[in-house]
Protein backbone atom coordinates (compact mmCIF):
# COMPACT_ATOMS: atom_id res chain seq x y z
CA UNK A 1 0.00 0.00 0.00
CA UNK A 2 2.93 2.57 1.18
CA UNK A 3 4.92 1.57 -2.14
CA UNK A 4 1.99 2.15 -3.67
CA UNK A 5 0.98 5.43 -2.75
CA UNK A 6 5.30 6.27 -3.09
CA UNK A 7 4.48 5.69 -6.91
CA UNK A 8 1.40 7.73 -7.34
CA UNK A 9 2.95 10.66 -5.19
CA UNK A 10 6.21 10.12 -8.24
CA UNK A 11 3.72 10.09 -11.13
CA UNK A 12 1.89 12.97 -9.67
CA UNK A 13 5.41 15.18 -8.80
CA UNK A 14 6.32 14.09 -12.12
CA UNK A 15 3.53 15.44 -14.07
CA UNK A 16 3.32 18.92 -12.33
CA UNK A 17 7.71 18.87 -13.35
CA UNK A 18 6.82 20.31 -16.12
CA UNK A 19 4.28 22.89 -15.67
CA UNK A 20 6.62 24.00 -13.03
CA UNK A 21 9.42 24.72 -15.59
CA UNK A 22 6.71 26.53 -17.75
CA UNK A 23 5.94 29.32 -15.07
CA UNK A 24 9.83 30.02 -14.63
CA UNK A 25 10.33 30.83 -18.31
CA UNK A 26 10.24 34.31 -18.75
CA UNK A 27 7.29 35.59 -20.87
CA UNK A 28 9.30 36.52 -24.07
CA UNK A 29 5.82 35.61 -26.55
CA UNK A 30 3.95 38.43 -27.02
CA UNK A 31 2.41 36.57 -29.91
CA UNK A 32 1.51 33.56 -29.78
CA UNK A 33 1.47 32.74 -33.64
CA UNK A 34 5.21 33.95 -34.10
CA UNK A 35 6.14 31.80 -31.25
CA UNK A 36 4.68 28.88 -32.19
CA UNK A 37 6.67 29.57 -35.88
CA UNK A 38 9.53 30.21 -34.31
CA UNK A 39 9.58 27.03 -32.43
CA UNK A 40 8.28 24.75 -35.43
CA UNK A 41 11.63 26.53 -37.30
CA UNK A 42 14.27 26.21 -34.30
CA UNK A 43 13.29 22.57 -33.65
CA UNK A 44 14.72 21.93 -37.14
CA UNK A 45 18.21 23.83 -36.03
CA UNK A 46 20.88 22.75 -33.79
CA UNK A 47 22.06 24.44 -30.80
CA UNK A 48 26.17 24.90 -31.34
CA UNK A 49 27.10 25.64 -27.87
CA UNK A 50 25.28 22.05 -26.66
CA UNK A 51 25.23 20.32 -29.95
CA UNK A 52 22.64 17.36 -29.19
CA UNK A 53 19.91 19.84 -28.56
CA UNK A 54 17.49 21.84 -30.43
CA UNK A 55 18.07 25.39 -30.58
CA UNK A 56 13.92 24.99 -29.43
CA UNK A 57 15.39 23.12 -26.26
CA UNK A 58 18.50 24.71 -25.54
CA UNK A 59 19.09 27.29 -22.46
CA UNK A 60 22.32 28.14 -23.61
CA UNK A 61 22.85 31.99 -24.04
CA UNK A 62 23.58 31.83 -27.53
CA UNK A 63 20.38 29.59 -27.90
CA UNK A 64 18.61 32.32 -26.63
CA UNK A 65 20.08 35.12 -28.41
CA UNK A 66 19.78 33.21 -32.03
CA UNK A 67 15.63 32.68 -30.88
CA UNK A 68 15.46 36.47 -30.07
CA UNK A 69 16.58 36.82 -33.97
CA UNK A 70 14.53 34.33 -35.18
CA UNK A 71 11.04 36.27 -33.81
CA UNK A 72 12.66 39.58 -34.91
CA UNK A 73 12.89 37.74 -38.58
CA UNK A 74 9.51 36.23 -38.48
CA UNK A 75 8.16 39.67 -37.48
CA UNK A 76 10.07 41.19 -40.36
CA UNK A 77 7.73 39.11 -42.29
CA UNK A 78 10.69 36.03 -43.66
CA UNK A 79 9.77 33.01 -44.58
CA UNK A 80 10.83 29.74 -43.18
CA UNK A 81 13.65 29.30 -45.92
CA UNK A 82 14.76 32.47 -46.09
CA UNK A 83 15.63 32.38 -41.69
CA UNK A 84 17.12 29.07 -42.08
CA UNK A 85 19.76 30.31 -45.08
CA UNK A 86 20.23 33.52 -42.40
CA UNK A 87 21.24 30.65 -39.73
CA UNK A 88 23.34 28.70 -42.28
CA UNK A 89 25.30 31.78 -43.89
CA UNK A 90 26.50 32.10 -40.57
CA UNK A 91 27.07 28.80 -39.08
CA UNK A 92 27.13 26.46 -41.66
CA UNK A 93 25.09 23.53 -43.08
CA UNK A 94 25.70 22.21 -39.13
CA UNK A 95 23.12 24.06 -37.62
CA UNK A 96 20.87 22.05 -39.73
CA UNK A 97 19.45 18.61 -38.31
CA UNK A 98 18.18 17.56 -41.71
CA UNK A 99 21.40 17.90 -44.03
CA UNK A 100 21.31 18.98 -47.20
CA UNK A 101 21.54 16.94 -50.49
CA UNK A 102 24.71 18.16 -52.04
CA UNK A 103 28.22 16.52 -53.66
CA UNK A 104 29.28 16.95 -49.76
CA UNK A 105 26.92 15.02 -48.28
CA UNK A 106 26.04 12.47 -50.89
CA UNK A 107 27.91 9.71 -49.00
CA UNK A 108 25.88 10.69 -45.90
CA UNK A 109 22.73 10.19 -47.96
CA UNK A 110 23.25 7.34 -49.97
CA UNK A 111 26.18 5.62 -48.22
CA UNK A 112 23.47 3.67 -45.94
CA UNK A 113 22.07 2.40 -49.19
CA UNK A 114 25.32 1.60 -50.94
CA UNK A 115 26.54 -0.57 -47.93
CA UNK A 116 22.63 -2.07 -48.01
CA UNK A 117 23.26 -2.72 -52.21
CA UNK A 118 26.72 -4.45 -51.45
CA UNK A 119 25.51 -6.78 -48.56
CA UNK A 120 22.37 -7.53 -51.17
CA UNK A 121 24.77 -8.79 -53.63
CA UNK A 122 27.18 -10.67 -51.32
CA UNK A 123 24.15 -12.18 -50.15
CA UNK A 124 23.10 -13.36 -53.34
CA UNK A 125 26.96 -14.53 -54.28
CA UNK A 126 26.92 -16.65 -51.47
CA UNK A 127 23.58 -18.31 -51.80
CA UNK A 128 24.37 -18.80 -55.33
CA UNK A 129 27.72 -20.53 -54.42
CA UNK A 130 26.33 -22.48 -51.73
CA UNK A 131 23.47 -23.81 -54.09
CA UNK A 132 26.12 -25.06 -56.24
CA UNK A 133 27.65 -26.94 -53.36
CA UNK A 134 24.95 -29.04 -52.13
CA UNK A 135 24.78 -32.64 -53.94
CA UNK A 136 22.10 -34.65 -53.97
CA UNK A 137 22.53 -37.43 -51.02
CA UNK A 138 23.36 -40.65 -52.99
CA UNK A 139 21.70 -43.84 -51.48
CA UNK A 140 23.89 -47.33 -51.57
CA UNK A 141 22.00 -50.62 -51.76
CA UNK A 142 22.39 -51.71 -48.65
CA UNK A 143 20.31 -48.05 -47.59
CA UNK A 144 18.06 -47.92 -50.48
CA UNK A 145 16.85 -51.55 -49.65
CA UNK A 146 16.59 -50.47 -45.47
CA UNK A 147 14.12 -48.24 -46.53
CA UNK A 148 12.10 -49.65 -48.31
CA UNK A 149 11.60 -52.13 -46.12
CA UNK A 150 10.85 -49.91 -43.45
CA UNK A 151 8.17 -48.34 -45.66
CA UNK A 152 6.92 -51.95 -46.15
CA UNK A 153 6.44 -51.79 -42.66
CA UNK A 154 9.13 -55.02 -41.89
CA UNK A 155 9.05 -54.63 -38.27
CA UNK A 156 12.44 -56.46 -38.14
CA UNK A 157 14.36 -53.29 -39.89
CA UNK A 158 12.68 -50.74 -37.76
CA UNK A 159 16.16 -50.27 -36.24
CA UNK A 160 18.03 -48.24 -38.29
CA UNK A 161 21.80 -49.65 -38.26
CA UNK A 162 23.43 -46.04 -37.65
CA UNK A 163 21.17 -45.09 -34.25
CA UNK A 164 23.75 -44.32 -31.55
CA UNK B 1 40.64 -19.33 -40.33
CA UNK B 2 40.40 -17.84 -43.50
CA UNK B 3 36.48 -17.12 -42.86
CA UNK B 4 37.95 -14.96 -39.80
CA UNK B 5 39.45 -12.60 -41.83
CA UNK B 6 36.52 -10.67 -43.50
CA UNK B 7 35.37 -9.89 -39.76
CA UNK B 8 38.60 -8.99 -38.41
CA UNK B 9 39.24 -6.73 -41.57
CA UNK B 10 35.22 -5.05 -41.32
CA UNK B 11 36.48 -4.68 -37.21
CA UNK B 12 39.30 -2.92 -38.43
CA UNK B 13 38.04 -0.70 -40.77
CA UNK B 14 35.46 0.00 -37.82
CA UNK B 15 37.91 0.39 -35.46
CA UNK B 16 39.64 2.89 -37.79
CA UNK B 17 36.56 4.94 -38.49
CA UNK B 18 35.63 5.54 -34.97
CA UNK B 19 39.48 6.62 -33.65
CA UNK B 20 39.04 9.31 -36.57
CA UNK B 21 35.95 10.46 -35.11
CA UNK B 22 36.82 10.49 -31.71
CA UNK B 23 39.79 12.50 -31.92
CA UNK B 24 37.83 14.96 -33.82
CA UNK B 25 36.57 18.01 -31.95
CA UNK B 26 33.37 18.52 -32.20
CA UNK B 27 33.25 22.03 -31.52
CA UNK B 28 35.09 23.19 -34.66
CA UNK B 29 32.99 23.74 -37.34
CA UNK B 30 33.98 24.89 -40.26
CA UNK B 31 32.99 28.64 -40.56
CA UNK B 32 31.04 29.26 -43.91
CA UNK B 33 32.29 32.52 -43.56
CA UNK B 34 35.25 31.75 -44.50
CA UNK B 35 36.10 33.37 -48.07
CA UNK B 36 33.19 35.58 -48.25
CA UNK B 37 33.50 39.19 -47.29
CA UNK B 38 33.45 40.01 -43.25
CA UNK B 39 30.05 41.06 -42.03
CA UNK B 40 29.74 45.16 -41.55
CA UNK B 41 29.11 46.57 -38.63
CA UNK B 42 29.58 49.61 -36.62
CA UNK B 43 30.12 49.60 -33.13
CA UNK B 44 31.41 51.86 -30.68
CA UNK B 45 34.94 51.53 -29.51
CA UNK B 46 36.40 50.80 -25.66
CA UNK B 47 38.75 53.38 -25.61
CA UNK B 48 36.94 56.47 -27.19
CA UNK B 49 33.44 56.41 -26.20
CA UNK B 50 32.88 59.11 -29.14
CA UNK B 51 34.39 56.74 -31.88
CA UNK B 52 32.83 53.88 -33.98
CA UNK B 53 34.76 51.26 -35.65
CA UNK B 54 33.75 49.42 -38.93
CA UNK B 55 35.70 46.93 -40.62
CA UNK B 56 36.13 48.73 -43.55
CA UNK B 57 38.29 51.05 -41.54
CA UNK B 58 40.85 48.34 -42.22
CA UNK B 59 40.64 48.24 -45.98
CA UNK B 60 43.97 47.47 -47.33
CA UNK B 61 45.28 45.98 -44.38
CA UNK B 62 45.76 42.81 -43.15
CA UNK B 63 44.30 42.03 -40.21
CA UNK B 64 43.02 39.68 -37.08
CA UNK B 65 39.45 39.79 -35.48
CA UNK B 66 39.86 38.69 -32.13
CA UNK B 67 36.39 38.08 -29.87
CA UNK B 68 37.46 37.99 -26.78
CA UNK B 69 35.54 39.32 -23.05
CA UNK B 70 36.79 39.50 -19.59
CA UNK B 71 34.59 36.24 -18.63
CA UNK B 72 35.92 34.16 -20.80
CA UNK B 73 38.70 31.52 -19.50
CA UNK B 74 39.91 30.72 -22.37
CA UNK B 75 40.25 34.07 -23.32
CA UNK B 76 42.92 34.25 -20.50
CA UNK B 77 44.77 31.41 -21.40
CA UNK B 78 44.86 32.99 -24.98
CA UNK B 79 45.83 36.65 -24.07
CA UNK B 80 49.77 36.46 -23.01
CA UNK B 81 50.05 34.98 -26.51
CA UNK B 82 48.15 38.04 -28.42
CA UNK B 83 49.84 40.17 -26.05
CA UNK B 84 53.50 38.68 -27.17
CA UNK B 85 52.28 38.83 -30.93
CA UNK B 86 51.43 42.54 -30.70
CA UNK B 87 54.84 42.94 -29.03
CA UNK B 88 56.57 41.87 -32.28
CA UNK B 89 54.23 44.01 -34.56
CA UNK B 90 52.99 41.27 -36.39
CA UNK B 91 49.68 41.80 -37.49
CA UNK B 92 47.13 44.32 -36.30
CA UNK B 93 44.65 43.06 -33.55
CA UNK B 94 41.32 44.32 -33.19
CA UNK B 95 39.61 43.52 -30.49
CA UNK B 96 35.43 42.53 -30.24
CA UNK B 97 34.23 42.91 -26.87
CA UNK B 98 31.43 40.22 -26.40
CA UNK B 99 28.38 40.48 -24.87
CA UNK B 100 30.74 41.58 -21.64
CA UNK B 101 27.95 42.09 -19.40
CA UNK B 102 25.29 39.89 -20.59
CA UNK B 103 27.69 36.98 -21.69
CA UNK B 104 28.67 36.33 -17.81
CA UNK B 105 24.76 35.53 -16.79
CA UNK B 106 25.61 37.01 -13.58
CA UNK B 107 24.13 40.36 -14.17
CA UNK B 108 20.47 40.98 -15.31
CA UNK B 109 20.45 43.27 -18.31
CA UNK B 110 16.83 43.54 -18.10
CA UNK B 111 17.89 45.50 -14.44
CA UNK B 112 20.09 47.86 -16.36
CA UNK B 113 19.55 50.89 -18.06
CA UNK B 114 20.98 51.39 -21.71
CA UNK B 115 23.69 53.80 -20.58
CA UNK B 116 24.64 52.02 -17.43
CA UNK B 117 25.28 48.27 -19.32
CA UNK B 118 27.90 50.41 -21.90
CA UNK B 119 29.42 51.95 -18.62
CA UNK B 120 29.63 48.64 -17.33
CA UNK B 121 30.85 47.18 -20.13
CA UNK B 122 33.92 49.75 -20.35
CA UNK B 123 34.69 49.51 -16.48
CA UNK B 124 35.34 45.61 -17.07
CA UNK B 125 36.85 45.54 -20.18
CA UNK B 126 39.29 48.25 -19.62
CA UNK B 127 39.83 46.80 -16.37
CA UNK B 128 40.79 43.20 -17.65
CA UNK B 129 42.70 45.19 -20.46
CA UNK B 130 45.03 47.12 -18.13
CA UNK B 131 45.20 43.80 -15.63
CA UNK B 132 46.34 41.62 -18.61
CA UNK B 133 47.74 43.51 -21.26
CA UNK B 134 46.58 45.48 -24.28
CA UNK B 135 47.30 43.69 -27.54
CA UNK B 136 44.62 45.47 -29.69
CA UNK B 137 44.68 48.34 -31.37
CA UNK B 138 41.14 49.19 -30.51
CA UNK B 139 38.32 47.49 -29.40
CA UNK B 140 34.87 47.82 -30.32
CA UNK B 141 32.10 47.05 -28.17
CA UNK B 142 29.49 44.44 -29.55
CA UNK B 143 26.70 44.50 -26.56
CA UNK B 144 24.15 42.26 -27.10
CA UNK B 145 26.28 39.70 -29.33
CA UNK B 146 24.46 40.86 -32.82
CA UNK B 147 27.75 41.29 -34.22
CA UNK B 148 29.03 38.21 -32.84
CA UNK B 149 25.56 36.30 -34.63
CA UNK B 150 26.52 37.93 -38.26
CA UNK B 151 30.36 36.54 -37.49
CA UNK B 152 28.57 32.89 -36.32
CA UNK B 153 30.55 33.43 -33.10
CA UNK B 154 29.59 30.75 -30.68
CA UNK B 155 32.59 29.63 -28.55
CA UNK B 156 34.57 32.79 -27.16
CA UNK B 157 37.50 33.58 -28.26
CA UNK B 158 37.02 33.29 -31.70
CA UNK B 159 39.68 35.06 -34.04
CA UNK B 160 39.39 35.72 -37.93
CA UNK B 161 42.08 36.38 -40.23
CA UNK B 162 41.05 39.24 -42.51
CA UNK B 163 42.52 39.90 -45.79
CA UNK B 164 43.57 43.37 -47.69
CA UNK B 165 39.81 43.35 -49.72
CA UNK B 166 37.95 42.75 -46.57
CA UNK B 167 37.68 38.94 -47.10
CA UNK B 168 37.67 36.53 -44.45
CA UNK B 169 40.41 34.08 -44.98
CA UNK B 170 40.76 32.34 -41.74
CA UNK B 171 38.75 31.53 -38.46
CA UNK B 172 40.14 30.22 -35.42
CA UNK B 173 37.87 28.50 -33.16
CA UNK B 174 38.55 28.34 -29.53
CA UNK B 175 42.28 30.44 -27.85
CA UNK B 176 44.87 30.67 -30.91
CA UNK B 177 47.37 27.96 -29.99
CA UNK B 178 51.13 29.21 -30.72
CA UNK B 179 50.94 25.85 -33.44
CA UNK B 180 48.15 27.22 -35.31
CA UNK B 181 50.05 30.79 -34.95
CA UNK B 182 53.02 29.42 -36.12
CA UNK B 183 51.62 27.18 -38.82
CA UNK B 184 48.32 28.62 -40.08
CA UNK B 185 47.97 31.85 -39.19
CA UNK B 186 51.19 33.58 -39.92
CA UNK B 187 52.26 32.05 -43.16
CA UNK B 188 48.81 32.76 -44.65
CA UNK B 189 49.11 36.22 -43.29
CA UNK B 190 52.24 36.68 -44.97
CA UNK B 191 51.19 35.55 -48.52
CA UNK B 192 48.26 37.41 -47.88
CA UNK B 193 50.27 40.67 -47.34
CA UNK B 194 51.59 39.82 -50.73
CA UNK B 195 48.08 40.04 -52.48
CA UNK B 196 47.48 43.47 -53.94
Amino acid sequence: MKQRLAILATAVLLGLAPVAHAGEAAPLAADPAVEARMISISEELRCLVCQNESLAASRAELAEDLRREVRSLIREGKSDAEIRDYLVSRYGDFVLYRPPVKPTTWLLWFGPFVILAGAIIGLIAYLRRRAGQITPPTLSAADRAAAEALLAGDPKSTQPKDQA
Amino acid sequence: MKRFLIPLGLFLVLVVFLAVGLNRDPHEVPSPLVGKPAPDFKLAQLAEPGKTFSPADMRGQVWLLNVWASWCVSCRAEHPLLVAFARQGGLPIVGLNYKEVRGDGETDVKKLAADEESTLTRQRASAWLSQHGNPYVLSALDMDGRVGIDYGVYGVPETYLIDKKGVIRYKQIGPITPEALEKKILPLAKQLAGES
